[in-house]
């Protein structure tokens, strides 16, 4: 099949490369640029564990073709702490409180947590549960993800 | 400095969390290759032809792999829940002449890339014919059933019975006689990353290498021995970060051998990575079991006899787990319960549908469901609170250690514990006679709520051994290498407290290495809650025999008397003297063979253990929960849920919290939304999540979780009993007691799906 080239910028570093039309935005990011913080669960747009932000929202990647985000900014797990010896407040957070236990479903409940705390500074527990309803988590029963949110976004507030 | 018992933030967490952890599908081999399976599309059906022609031609295909490439194929034997007659049906790594269920391998695609691979699936042309299909292991188990093993007729290739007592004697003395019937849907562990495999072959240095969740990596690396014919010192298998395991991940599966097959047949590294599809279709599925009851008691409430026909649909195939699950549900039946007078008959069924294997809690989350609405049932007829026909019946602490009387396969003596304690502080964390009373009243305006209680008593740290090897590296820091595996429950985390504690040293001085078949050379694994009861004991007593080598050669050093020095904060010093002392890594270096061999030692420090016992710890524990069910959709609401259990001793209460919590949400799933359907031709319909229903956040309550450490338990050094199971084993117990109660009806069967309370309600009216 035809390969098409696309320009992409990931993280905050372009990159550029080529790919089928078919092939999808999740496998591209993780084969062909080798970030494999962006896990792939389910292929069909139910677990939520490969979202990356796609020019600043949350998008399910196995949901969207690599060529279709030709030209996009996209963020992954990979680039939310702001450096290789800090991390984010909602990775600092997980940590502490223990809001991973596999951590398969967690870069995407990351990213997903970061998109819900830019629009919404001080969720309430309801309205955190009800963001992540698209992500499925099979490890943690999601207490410990809430309460990490919960802190993240106090946090985040403080600083 | 006491580690055990304090919340250590877990050392698997930074990678994880920062997008870097390696599962196995972030592998990348030089020159890899994808393969795909093609699965059968029947239930049941002669495997006439395949025809891989059109595959082949496809650029980008390596090869196409069927049974007829394989010669001498073996089939895939148990490693536990052995019984002899199921030996019959265990299942080939691929079919060779028929399929026996939907998902059944029937040919390996290789090809430069997963998107040909999946292409080239659809070009290999299978002919089968078809043949009738059993999905009902009652209706498997009738004479003209088909027959999907010619060895196994009436398709019952095991049953076993346990017996104590004199049961019909027992019965003729009971006032009140239950007889039920209830079934459990089938349903499973699905972790979140689904299977997968990289497999290399090095013909230079002649070792295959594997790379892999393997919960049990050593089990694996001899069954692949077995059945490849390669040495297993030509095999190392390393196990990556693990994306969940709850039971099913990492048993030796078919693809386990066809993987490393296709990797030295091509002589390419092949990657293997199982879509969600495949992964609803070929991991082993649980938990389907059917149960006829009858429950004997005196007018007082108390139980005299239990009587129990078990079937336990086992799928297609015997796998590697034979017939455990159903050996758990005939031992644990009785689970907290003092019942002198037991029988119950188990027998294995194969039908057309996906083989089945453990799921945390294993045959227990059955038993304990049918256990505890037995109960409920017959305090209603009795005219008891549920709660006070348990208090009659629970086995008291002045009867620990209690003896069930023999199991053909069970250990049955449980340690410690105070049941009947640990049933009033749960009644009293939940505020028991209020919540009766908020019951009663909601009532009495039209709501249906109700409360449901869930005694158990889980098992745990199954043996008969865990190895363990402590070495004191050149920098002074200490090493465990353990025979437990991973599967995202930081175990590394606790194994390192414990070490750290043992070794006096810091738990940063701690490394922890496992699941790697050339640095560890014996282990039993990641399963039945035994990774900190057993590889933690292990490592207790690899320490152990490390402390008395590093005391050997300080006193050798010193010139001094061994029982002289002590050891703290990472050094030895003579007592009393603390300025006369030495730290591990002087230590380390007067172990290097030139000092040792000098001074008539043996070089190094590195010592083996084995924790080898057959008595496991038994932790025990009740779930509460209190719920509200819409009469209209039959739609429930859970209003709050509590889970206590006392698991002797905590070495890190975070993670044992967040053990119960995950467990707990696993639970709800299986009560209330997860069921593999099968159509009546063995055609499974739930092969994605939009019809595989698992809980997200907003199916979970916050909950409440409280472990308690009062009665360690006497079966191994560090009095731990294991903590992964308690969470999820009487969920399915708790949540149907408690929607029995609030719509005043009997549930029988889980799961508990608007429809089927629909249909209990519509049929209360009725009568």
């Amino acid at each position: 099949m035809n390969k098409r080239t696309i320009t992409l910028r990931v993280n905050g570093a372009e990159h550029a490369g080529e790919a089928e039309p078919r092939k999808l935005l999740s496998d591209f990011i993780r084969d062909d640029l080798g970030l494999t913080g962006t896990h792939v669960g389910c292929e069909h747009g139910v677990c939520g564990a490969c979202t990356v932000f796609v020019n600043g929202d949350p998008v399910r990647s196995c949901l969207m073709f690599a060529v279709q985000a030709d030209g996009a900014e996209i963020d992954t797990v990979e680039g939310l702490a702001p450096d290789a010896d800090t991390l984010h407040p909602l990775q600092e957070k997980f940590h502490e409180r223990h809001g991973l236990q596999c951590g398969f479903c967690t870069p995407g409940i990351l990213l997903t947590a970061r998109a819900l705390l830019r629009e919404n500074r001080d969720p309430s527990d309801t309205e955190i549960r009800e963001w992540l309803s698209g992500n499925l988590c099979r490890c943690t029963g999601y207490v410990n993800i809430v309460t990490a949110i919960r802190e993240a976004a106090k946090e985040m507030s403080r600083r | 400095m006491a580690y055990i018992g304090s919340n250590v933030k877990r050392r698997e967490d930074l990678p994880l969390l920062r997008g870097i952890g390696k599962y196995v599908g972030d592998i990348r081999r030089p020159g890899m290759v994808h393969a795909a399976i093609l699965r059968s599309t029947r239930a049941h059906a002669r495997l006439v032809a395949i025809d891989a022609t059109a595959a082949l031609a496809l650029p980008g295909v390596v090869g196409v792999l069927t049974a007829a490439d394989m010669p001498g194929l073996k089939t895939i034997p148990m490693r536990t829940g052995i019984m002899e007659g199921l030996k019959r049906s265990q299942q080939t790594p691929i079919a060779t002449e028929r399929v026996r269920y939907v998902g059944d391998p029937v040919a390996v695609v290789v090809a430069q890339d997963r998107y040909i691979a999946e292409d080239a699936l659809e070009l290999v042309e299978v002919v089968y014919k078809d043949l009738p299909a059993v999905t009902d292991a009652r209706a498997a188990m009738a004479a003209d059933a088909p027959r999907l093993h010619e060895e196994v007729p009436g398709n019952v290739p095991a049953d076993f019975e346990v017996d104590t007592g004199d049961v019909e004697r027992a019965f003729a003395e009971c006032d009140l006689i239950i007889e039920e019937t209830f079934e459990t849907q089938r349903h499973a562990a699905v972790p979140l990353e689904t299977r997968g495999l990289v497999a290399e072959y090095d013909e230079v240095r002649d070792v295959l290498t594997m790379w892999g969740p393997t919960k049990m990596t050593h089990t694996n690396w001899r069954i692949l021995s077995e059945l490849s014919g390669l040495p297993q010192s030509a095999i190392h298998f390393i196990e990556p970060a693990v994306g969940g395991g709850f039971g099913a991940r990492g048993e030796f599966y078919p693809e386990d051998f066809l993987v490393p097959f296709a990797a030295m047949h091509f002589r390419r590294p092949v990657c293997w990575i199982e879509d969600r599809s495949e992964n609803l279709k070929a991991m082993n599925q649980s938990r389907e079991q059917s149960y006829r009851v009858r429950l004997g008691l005196r007018q007082d409430g108390t139980i005299l006899a239990m009587d129990a026909e078990i079937l336990f649909n086992m799928g297609g195939y015997t796998r590697t787990h034979g017939g455990l699950p159903v050996m758990a549900s005939s031992a644990m039946l009785r689970g907290p319960l003092r019942i002198k007078n037991y029988h119950c008959h188990a027998c294995c069924v194969l039908t057309n549908k996906t083989p089945v294997g453990t799921y945390r809690s294993p045959g227990r989350y059955e038993a304990n469901f049918v256990r505890e609405r037995l109960l409920d049932m017959a305090a209603r007829r009795l005219g008891l609170d549920p709660a006070e026909l348990r208090r009659r019946n629970l086995i008291r602490p002045e009867e620990m250690p209690y003896d069930h009387g023999k199991h053909p396969f069970h250990y049955m003596v449980y340690d410690s514990g105070d049941l009947p304690g640990q049933l009033e502080a749960a009644l009293g964390h939940m505020g028991y006679e209020e919540l009766r009373q908020r019951c009663d009243a909601a009532r009495a305006e039209g709501r249906a709520m109700g409360v449901g209680i869930g005694c158990f008593v889980e098992t745990s740290g199954i043996g008969p051994w865990e190895y363990a090897r402590v070495e004191v590296g050149n920098n002074g820091g200490v090493v465990l290498y353990s025979g437990v595996n991973s599967v995202g429950q930081g175990i590394a985390t606790a194994l390192s407290q414990i070490v750290a504690d043992e070794m006096c040293v810091s738990i940063d001085d701690v490394r922890v290495v496992h699941g790697d078949t050339a640095k560890v050379p014996f282990g039993n694994g990641s399963n039945a809650s035994r990774c900190t009861v057993m590889g933690g004991s292990a490592a207790v007593g690899a320490c152990r025999k490390v402390k008395d080598k590093l005391l050997m050669l300080a006193a050798a050093e010193l010139e001094i008397d061994a029982g002289d020095l002590v050891l703290e904060d990472g050094r030895i010093s003579v007592r009393g003297a603390p300025e006369r002392s030495l730290d591990f890594a002087a230590l380390a270096r007067l172990a290097l063979p030139g000092p040792a061999l000098a001074k008539g030692l043996t070089p190094g420090i590195s010592e083996e253990d084995f924790f080898a016992t057959d008595k496991r710890p038994f932790p025990y524990g009740v779930h509460m929960v209190a719920v509200e069910v819409d009469r209209e959709t039959g739609m429930i609401e859970i209003l709050d849920y509590l889970v206590m259990e006392d698991i002797g001793r905590k070495v890190n209460p975070m993670i044992v919290e967040g053990q119960m919590a995950g467990g707990l949400a696993q639970g709800i799933g299986g009560a209330l939304l997860e069921e593999f359907v099968y159509d009546e031709d063995g055609q499974p319909q739930a092969t994605s999540f939009m019809d595989y229903l698992m809980p997200t956040a907003m199916d979970v309550p916050p909950g409440r979780f409280i472990s308690t450490e009062d009665f360690p338990s006497p079966n191994n050094p560090l009095g731990v009993k294991g903590a992964g199971e308690g969470g999820i084993t009487a969920a399915g117990a708790a949540l149907a007691n408690a929607v029995s109660d609030a719509l005043g009806v009997e549930v029988t069967r889980l799961p508990l799906k608007p429809g089927y309370l629909l249909e209990l309600m519509d049929a209360a009216e009725q009568s």
